[in-house]
């Protein structure tokens, strides 16, 4: 459904922009309908970039991105409204993601302003009633209030319903949980696992590994802009076959179970170059490694 | 419309002070800033000032039934009970040159300010939302007027217009003073634009027109509220200025024309105070009152300065 | 059980505001050991990063209501920032949220250092030798003195801000979200300086605030649990993620997925709800509202209570 091939985002940087900085480097990968894919990556990964790309927010510098085989790479205007129909996006933080000058629902609205406008009053009420049921929250509580009379959890929700609104095919949810509470953070992950079984594709960007595995069908691990390893979400952290996956599953901090003493790896000076990337090996069934097996 | 790709990784510092508080809602940014408001004295003694001398404009020319310039009285006369602000050199009424010249100062402040606002705000929004080409034309265009020598401009349009009004006076002085406000308009609009409402707008398929007017603007009112202000004042300073070195209307009165008057026909030396002290005063006290109403407005808008 | 370190009793501290007083600490009482490291846990709003402010009393906005701060055996005079002075950076320091992003980037943090030694009246010269042993230790090179901030890292620039509150050997070290903004990788390495310096007799005991129970799971001795501004729990730290006996330490426990855990095999379930607000807070338990045991009694505060030997919970139907 969603494929991205051989993405690459450059910025050209330096005094005079003389010099180029690769953000994200030859990046592949699919995401199908009702099906969950993480983005696995910490800061400097990339995985934003990604997103905002796949989103259009920002522009693709090489490679191409496909929606049921139609390159939307370079849609603009109205081509971009019609893409907007079919994809939409979360992002991390609620409190910035509302004008905080204007009601909670207004995003709703806008929506209605630029899709729907000769909807009627109760055609619309109904429509966002459904949406407002499918994320389990209720329009008593949140419709007509200001953003910070809400919880980041509902807010976050919210926008969900609106993505919802519009009959999309993909969601992207860059970090929407990493601003939530512990106890509402489970909620909104739910909302996403009930979602994918209506059908919905959804790109999951997140550093959490534990949530990715919660939630995803297939995982990408992001490193420094290129990807090292991807596959099927129990195949990938089942048998993690790239240092860098391993060391970040070493190092996420479990219960119930402590952290083993892994011998550190010295830290790599700040260096925000993406590597020469390593062709992707394909080790096992829908597992593949950068750089292929490495015991 | 799309936003130009060229990613802007340098930073840019604002060249005005920014509002930096971010109004919490409408409703209750509107009942919070009301509520100081009141409170603030500098902004209510300003702004009580300058209602008072709104308030002589309009009803001021309505006590006299005769017109400014007409030679109604025996002339330099000192204030009197008829005459309560003497009477000029030439027997005209002092009092309803002021109340006149009141009219038209004002006049020329809305004019020319609003005219600058809108310049500056149009470019300002347009380069900061925009960036890339579009945003380099518009710099070099700001740049471009920020150093015309505005007074040489002046003097050539006033040897080939012999006759002037307020409205031409206004229009230059909107012409020309809107640059800073361009960009500190810019600067602003350019941190607000990579704001996560912005994108969800984007995502909502608003056109960038819509996204300027519905999500920056909003988000900067208390600040384009004070540059209209400052606007303003500076526009009828400005006025005062041109007015008083002879580059002003040529018919109909301002302050600054009676203040030119009053030094051309020697006023100070023959000690007829009474004729250039009002326009004096009068412009001194309206821009001084709104510069003041404008800290006051500063402190009412930004948390961090009220003093609690 | 070795000595106690710092005890608090009954300390209320409350918030000014326009709107009245947000009661974010009442009636907090409880102790530290000597060499314990605590964990601190809970969610935004529960009081946690106030109770570690207060107890160094580096928010100007607190306002200082009762209770008593007693750090190895000394009253801490922690109403009066004045007096709080002597002790603060000598026997109680702080690693504050957000810290690694708060050091002036127009300053070589040489001069940084310098700067706060200068200020609590220690030569630099004369700590340059420990200094550079404890760069070291945290595997930071010593040239970091002659770098700017924005030439290192995130991982980097917090174990330098940790190197610096610890210089002078303080009895107590409180730790606010220090692992927060870090990437996994640098959060677990973080996490195990701030162990060593337990271990190595750097700091005497430890407050570890924070939102993530997993990571404090595994470098804390006791973990401490707080809703709304009251403790809900306090035990050693296996007894409290794998024992639990307040509800709401139950139901946060249970919401954490773990690496292995999959929704389509084990759907896990939040906590329904918000917390109440602290500018009129309700009466009784303050978890009542959400809370699946809840019955009448709850209408009556229930008290912090010893049910085991160093396993403490406030809840009527645990206790």
């Amino acid at each position: 459904m969603l494929k991205l091939d051989r993405i690459s985002k450059v910025y050209k940087v330096g005094v005079f922009g003389g010099r180029d900085l690769t953000a994200v480097r030859d990046v592949s990968f699919e995401v199908g309908p009702g099906e969950v894919v993480s983005l696995i990556g910490e800061s400097g990964s990339g995985k934003t970039t990604i997103g905002k790309m796949v989103l259009r927010l920002a522009s693709v510098s090489s490679g191409a991105i496909t929606l049921d085989g139609v390159d939307v790479s370079t849609v603009k205007g109205s081509g971009l409204k019609g893409y907007y129909r079919k994809v939409q996006g979360v992002f991390q933080d609620p409190f910035s993601t509302y004008n905080p000058i204007f009601k909670a629902d207004r995003v709703l609205s806008m929506i209605k302003d630029e899709y729907f406008p000769g909807v009627g009053g109760t055609e619309w009420r109904h429509k966002i009633g459904a949406s407002l049921e499918a994320v389990r929250l209720d329009p008593d509580q949140v419709l007509h209030k200001y953003p910070h009379q809400l919880s980041g959890g509902q807010l976050q929700r919210l926008l969900i319903a609106r993505a919802l609104l519009l009959d999309i095919e993909l969601l992207v949810a860059d970090e929407i949980i990493s601003m939530l509470d512990a106890s509402t953070r489970i909620d909104v992950l739910n909302l996403l696992g009930d979602l994918k079984a209506r059908g919905l594709g959804i790109l999951f960007i997140t550093h959490d590994l534990s949530l990715g595995n919660y939630v995803s069908e297939r995982t990408v691990i992001l490193r420094r802009g290129a990807v090292v390893e991807m596959g099927t979400t129990d195949r990938v952290f089942g048998n993690p076959l790239h240092p860098y996956t391993r060391k970040l599953l070493a190092s996420v901090p479990q219960l119930h179970k402590k952290w083993e003493p892994v011998e550190a790896e010295p830290e790599p000076e700040p260096e925000p170059e993406a590597p020469d990337g390593q062709a992707l090996v394909q080790v096992e069934d829908d597992h593949f490694v950068a750089g292929g097996e490495r015991g | 419309m799309t936003v130009s790709d060229q990613e802007d990784l340098v930073a840019v510092a604002p060249a005005a002070p920014v509002v930096t508080a971010a109004p919490v809602t409408s409703m209750r940014a509107g009942r919070e800033a009301l509520y100081f408001a009141r409170r603030n004295r500098k902004l209510v003694a300003g702004l009580t000032v300058v209602l008072l001398f709104l308030v002589v404009a309009i009803v001021g020319p309505l006590l006299t039934d005769h017109g400014p310039n007409e030679y109604v009285g025996p002339p330099a006369q000192r204030p009197s009970s008829q005459y309560w602000f003497g009477t000029t050199m030439f027997g005209q009424d002092v009092f309803a040159q002021f109340t006149h010249g009141l009219r038209s100062t004002f006049l020329v402040g809305l004019l020319g300010g609003g005219l600058a606002a809108f310049i500056g705000m149009l470019i300002g929004f347009t380069a900061g939302y925009r960036g890339g080409v579009v945003d380099e034309v518009l710099n070099m265009i700001t740049n471009v007027v920020l150093v015309i020598p505005t007074l040489a401009v002046l003097l050539v349009i006033a040897t080939y217009l012999r006759v002037r009004g307020v409205i031409p006076e206004a229009v230059f002085i909107g012409l020309f003073s809107w640059p800073w406000v361009a960009r500190a308009i810019r600067a602003q609009t350019f941190s607000l634009r990579s704001r996560d409402f912005v994108d969800l707008a984007r995502l909502s398929g608003a056109s960038g027109r819509k996204i300027i007017l519905r999500e920056i603007a909003p988000n900067m009112s208390s600040y384009l509220f004070m540059t209209f202000i400052l606007l303003f004042g500076g526009a009828v300073l400005i006025a005062a200025t041109l007015d008083f070195i002879g580059l002003g209307p040529t018919e109909g009165i301002s302050l600054g024309l009676m203040m030119n008057n009053a030094v051309l026909w020697s006023a100070l030396p023959l000690g007829m105070w009474w004729w250039f002290v009002p326009p004096g005063l009068g412009i001194t006290v309206i821009v001084g009152s709104l510069y003041i109403m404008n800290v006051g407005l500063d402190e009412v808008f930004n948390p961090k300065l009220r003093e609690m | 059980m070795s000595a106690v370190s710092l005890r608090v009793e009954n300390l209320r501290v409350w918030y000014r505001t326009l709107r009245g007083d947000v009661q974010a600490l009442d009636d907090v009482t409880f102790a530290v050991a000597d060499g314990e490291i605590m964990g601190l846990a809970g969610e935004s709003g529960c009081g946690k990063s106030t109770l570690g402010k207060s107890l160094i009393r580096l928010d100007g906005r607190m306002r200082y209501v009762d209770g008593t701060v007693e750090l190895d055996g000394k009253e801490l005079p922690i109403w009066d920032t004045g007096k709080m002075n002597g002790f603060r950076f000598r026997e109680v320091s702080i690693i504050p949220q957000y810290a690694m992003s708060a050091m002036n980037p127009t300053r070589k943090i040489g001069k940084l250092v310098e700067d706060l030694l200068e200020s609590r009246g220690v030569g630099f010269a004369g700590m340059r030798a420990e200094l550079d042993r404890r760069l070291e230790l945290v595997e930071l090179s010593h040239d970091v003195l002659d770098r700017y901030p924005i030439e290192l890292s995130g991982g980097m620039k917090q174990r330098m801000v940790m190197v610096l509150s610890t210089l002078l050997n303080p009895s107590l070290l409180i730790a606010d979200e220090v692992t927060s903004a870090l990437d996994v990788s640098t959060q677990k390495a973080v996490a195990e300086t701030l162990v060593g310096f337990r271990d190595r007799g750097f700091v005497k005991s430890m407050i570890v605030i924070t939102h993530d129970v997993s990571l404090v799971y595994q470098i804390a001795d006791s973990i401490m649990v707080m809703y709304a501004g009251k403790l809900a729990e306090k035990a050693p730290t296996d007894v409290l993620v794998d024992a639990p006996r307040h509800p709401y330490t139950q139901l946060l426990i249970s919401s954490l997925p773990e690496v292995g855990v999959k929704y389509a095999d084990k759907r896990l379930t939040g906590i329904p709800g918000t917390p109440p607000s602290l500018l009129r807070p309700p009466v009784g338990c303050r978890f009542r509202d959400r809370c699946p045991l809840a019955f009448e009694k709850c209408l009556e505060e229930p008290p912090f209570v010893e049910i085991e030997p160093d396993h403490f919970v406030a809840c009527w139907k645990a206790s």
